[in-house]
Parts: structure tokens; sequence; C-alpha cells
């Protein structure tokens, strides 16, 4: 166990590997190690911001939704007014309607019963002109009593 | 299984404990340890190197986060423990523990496996822990040392080195030779103490494996398989206590007093 010329062979092997290792063997390693640090910490930024986009993307739905459902609330409150009221004036149009086509059915009645009674008056004037005629046999000129016969008419 | 005749308990434990050696003197080579080191040093740089080859910012393959949780860890801790900015640092602190952890796991394969292989193929003695072997921290610890000395120079230049080294821990003229004495071995004993700290772990569980493996085969188990889990944790905090003093100390060698 003598210190000999082995401790010369290590030295100068020991100057050459840390050489060696300085050289090709410790940049590209801490190089790789730096960039991919670098790439996990971009990647876990990235993250972060998207999380904070996705709650603010989230929120502003919600809002969204909240707005929407407001308006659909107030079209389908305007919708039941504009139907209320086209009920309405559809009621009022037809009671309107009705009132006219009764009213119209009325008149129609009166002016057939008036037109009925006229017919019956002549009718019943000419057979109470027949009825006297058969009566008097002849006696009476036609011409000559035909107002007589008018003025009966008139009175029925 | 010593290679001349009788098999005692001391002749197979100094068997172990004998580096595979080429050369004389101070120029022995131990071929076994500066095999395993080189070895595991190259595994783990083309290991790495592949990594970081591929590494990309997209997602990564499971090999590919392992190595970058390594990357990772001694990042933090070079950023944690030293300040100002040194590109050499961080790459230094992986090299240092990924090849020390790897060098010490050499301890948890059975003492006998590779050895005895070896044997029968010829090759006398193999020590395959290659931080069992002083030559191999020292190694390491007189590269920091180096690069402690480097840095202080070159952050401070020599007349700020020669200042610290001169005028701390008293600030007086007269106390010079004291603070060069107490500076000087506080200085020296930085890499005498991170060799001798990993040398001394390692060699003694090496040890302690060696004569569990003088018990019967059939009771081995019992003591081995504990002192295994438990060297777990050892070779791990000894290549993370040489990588994290390492640190330290350069920390200490950029900061300006």
């Amino acid at each position: 166990m003598s210190i000999n010329a082995t401790l010369l062979g290590q030295l100068i092997s020991f100057m050459l590997f840390v050489w060696f290792c300085m050289k090709f063997v410790w940049p590209p390693l801490i190089n790789a190690i730096e960039a991919r640090q670098k790439k996990i910490a971009d990647g876990l930024a990235d993250a972060d911001r998207a999380a904070k986009d996705l709650e603010l993307a989230q929120s502003k739905a919600t809002e969204q939704l909240k707005d929407a459902k407001a308006a659909a609330n107030e079209i389908i409150e305007a919708a039941n007014k504009r139907k209320n009221q086209i009920v309405d004036e559809a009621k009022a149009e037809a009671d309107a309607e009705r009132a006219k086509i009764i009213a119209q059915g009325k008149a129609e009645i009166e002016a057939e019963r008036n037109r009925v009674k006229e017919e019956l008056r002549k009718q019943v004037a000419a057979l109470a002109l027949t009825g006297a005629e058969k009566i008097l046999e002849r006696s009476i000129d036609e011409a000559a009593h035909s107002d007589i016969v008018n003025k009966l008419v008139a009175e029925i | 299984m010593a290679a001349e005749g009788e098999l005692t308990a001391s002749s197979y434990i100094q068997h172990h404990l004998t580096n595979l050696a080429v050369g004389e003197g101070f120029w022995t080579w131990h071929v076994d340890s500066l095999l395993f080191s080189v070895g595991l040093g190259g595994l783990f740089l083309w290991l790495f190197y592949r990594a970081g080859k591929k590494a990309t910012a997209g997602v990564p393959t499971k090999f590919q986060c392992f190595v970058e949780m390594m990357v990772e860890f001694i990042d933090g801790i070079v950023r944690d423990s030293f300040h100002g900015r040194n590109p050499v640092i961080a790459p230094l602190a992986l090299t240092i523990f990924v090849w020390v952890f790897l060098m010490n796991l050499m301890d948890l394969v059975p003492v006998d496996f590779i050895p005895h292989a070896a044997y029968l193929m010829g090759v006398p003695y193999l020590k395959i822990v290659p931080t069992t072997d002083l030559n191999i921290t020292f190694g390491l610890s007189i590269g920091v040392f180096l690069l402690i000395v480097y840095y202080s120079i070159k952050v401070k230049g020599v007349s700020g080195f020669v200042k610290e080294l001169t005028l701390q821990p008293f600030n007086h003229w007269a106390l010079i030779p004291v603070n060069l004495v107490l500076e000087t071995v506080t200085l020296i004993a930085k890499p005498i103490s991170l060799a001798l700290r990993l040398f001394g772990n390692l060699y003694a569980g090496e040890l302690i494996f060696i004569l569990i493996a003088l018990m019967p085969w059939w009771s081995q188990f019992a003591l081995s398989v504990p002192w295994a889990i438990f060297h777990i944790l050892v070779i791990v905090l000894q290549a993370f206590i040489f990588m994290m003093l390492t640190v330290v100390y350069l920390s200490m060698a950029h900061e300006d007093h």
C-alpha cells in the first residue's frame, strides 16, 4: 500500500474526465433541463390563463343567459298582451258583426213582414172588391167606385 | 485463493489486499485500480454523454430522467453551496459524485467473484474496488487540491493568496510564521482528509467483506447481507461527502476575505 505512479495516472484521468464532462456532458443536459423548465413554466402559466379565461367566459355566459331569459320573458309578456288585445278586438268585432247581422235580419224580417202585410192587404182589398162586386152584381162601375175601394184598402 | 500452495486466513486476506502491479519502485502501476477506475469513469461519461446528446425539452425517456435528476441534484447543491459563477464547479461535482459512487459500488460485488474469475484466467491478483487504493483517492483529492490553489490564485491573485496564508488568523506581522504554519496545515489537510476519509471507509468495508468471506459458506449471508445493505448507505454517503467537500473547498477558495 504505497504511493506510486498510479496516483499520476488517476490524476490525469480525473482531469481529462472533468474536462470531458464540462465540455460535452454538462451543457446539453443542463440546457435541456432549463428548456424543459421554461416549457413547463409556460405551460402552467398558459393553464392558469386558460382557467381565468374560462371563468370569465362562464360568468359572461351566465350573464348573457340571464339577459336572454329576461328578454324572453319580456317577449312572452308582450306576446300575451298582444294576444289579449287581439282576442279582445276580435271579440268586439264579432260582437259588432253579430249585432249587425241581427239588425239586418230584423230589418229583413220587418221588410218581409211589411211586404207580406201589403200583399195581404192588397189581397184582402181584392177579395173585398170581388166580394162587393159579387154582392152588387155589376151595379157598381168599377172605375167610378175604385176610389172608395182604395180608401177602404188604405184603412185596412 | 492465494497462488502459492496452502490457503490460510492471513494469506487469503493478504491476497485480496494486493494490487495487480506492474513496474518497480515509484513507477509501479496498479493496473487493476487504474483499469476499473478509468473503465467506470468512461462508463459514466459515455452514459451521460449519450443522454446529453439525445436530451431535448420534450418528454424525456426514463434514462434521461434519471440522468437529469442527477444533474439537477448536483446543480442544486452547487447553487446552494457555491457562491459565485464558475462553469467548472458543477461538472466537476457531477464527475466526482458519480465516478466515486461507481467505484465504491464495486465494493458490493461479492469479494471473490471477479478476482477468482481473473485468477482462473491467469491473473494472479485483482482488486476491483479502486477507492480502496490510496493512489486513486489521492489522485482525486490532489486534483481537487490543485484546483483549490489554482482558483485561490486566480481569484485573489498571488499576493492575495500569500496574504491569506500569512495574515490569518492573527493579523499582525510578528505572527506571520505562526499563521503560515497554521494556514499551510489547513490547506494541506484538505486533500489529505478527503483522500483518507474515502480510502478509510472503503478499505474498512472491503476488509469486513473479506473477513466475512472467511466464514463457512452457509453462514456468510447472515453477516454479508446486513453489511452490504448498510454499505449501500456508506458508498453513497462517501461519494456525496467527497463531492460536497470539494464544492465547499472550492467555494472557500473563491471567497475574498
